[in-house]
């Protein structure tokens, strides 16, 4: 019995995991943004988190030693990547456009702030649970 | 850890717009260089840009794997094949017995257009790099 860190900081580890993740994948389209016929990708947040959900409520392997750890490999591998449709679409076939993608990254990392905010939250929360005054 | 590839990613781009910028300069500063035979006329160069996959074994089975994204690299640095430049200068030292010189193949405004796409291209993933050092520097402050 106790608290688990899976219950105890909710979804906020997943989508900080998942704003990372697709910090990375931002950033390679904008490394290549002069590389002809590379076509830009993104994640899609709300089909993560709902797999991520999924997970969670499908049956699980018993523990029967506390060094069994749950495997959930959400997010990691199979996270669902798309294409970007571009509005302009250049000549060489190049699909990233510099400014979407600026303001794609720019965001995911106020995302990312948020997300970090709402988890250090509840580790704020679990160290005074701890200490108890 | 994902944040942890961003680095490599803007890095891999920043190594490659330099390869491009350092082209350039040297197109540019050998844009004037005359030379008496056709075989030994500069020609303007150009670095060819790929997408770059961790691995071999990654590239087929799993392209859409965030992790298997690494960025950008120079697949290799071609020499233009467009029409060199052949003036009438009989004064000219380099001049061959009909008086003609050969000039190099550069095109002074598109390299121009090159020096500012590569210049604002790096500008931009220095960019990328400082964001993702501040989100790490942040996740290094957490139950703080």
């Amino acid at each position: 019995m106790g608290i688990g860190f899976d219950q105890a900081l909710g979804i906020h580890d997943d989508a900080l995991r998942f704003r990372s993740q697709r910090a990375a994948v931002l950033a390679n389209n904008l490394a290549n943004m002069d590389t002809p016929n590379f076509k830009a990708r993104d994640m899609d947040f709300q089909a993560a988190m709902a797999k991520a959900n999924e997970s969670s409520q499908t049956i699980r392997m018993t523990a029967t030693h506390s060094g069994h750890n749950q495997a959930n490999g959400l997010l990691e591998g199979e996270s669902g990547e798309l294409y970007r449709v571009p509005n302009q679409p250049s000549i060489d076939g190049n699909t990233v456009e510099e400014h979407v993608e600026h303001a794609k990254h720019m965001e995911n990392a106020l995302q990312f702030q948020a997300t970090f905010t709402f988890l250090n939250g509840k580790f704020k929360g679990l160290t005074s649970a701890i200490r108890g005054d | 850890m994902a944040l942890g590839s961003v680095f490599d990613i803007a890095g891999s781009a920043m190594t490659a717009q330099s390869v491009r910028l350092n082209t350039t300069a040297s197109n540019l500063a050998n844009a004037q260089t005359a030379s008496s035979s056709i075989d030994d006329v500069y020609r303007g160069r150009h670095p060819v840009f790929g997408a770059m996959f961790k691995d071999a074994t990654s590239f087929g089975l799993n392209k859409n794997d965030a992790d298997s994204q690494a960025g950008v690299q120079v697949l290799g640095i071609v020499e233009s094949d467009a029409p060199l430049q052949q003036r009438y200068e009989p004064h000219h030292p380099k001049a061959d017995e009909n008086g003609y010189v050969f000039y190099p193949n550069v095109n002074v405004v598109e390299e121009m257009t090159n020096m500012i796409s590569a210049s604002r291209s790096f500008q931009t993933n220095v960019e990328v790099m400082n964001s993702a050092k501040q989100m790490v520097q942040r996740v290094l402050t957490l139950g703080q």
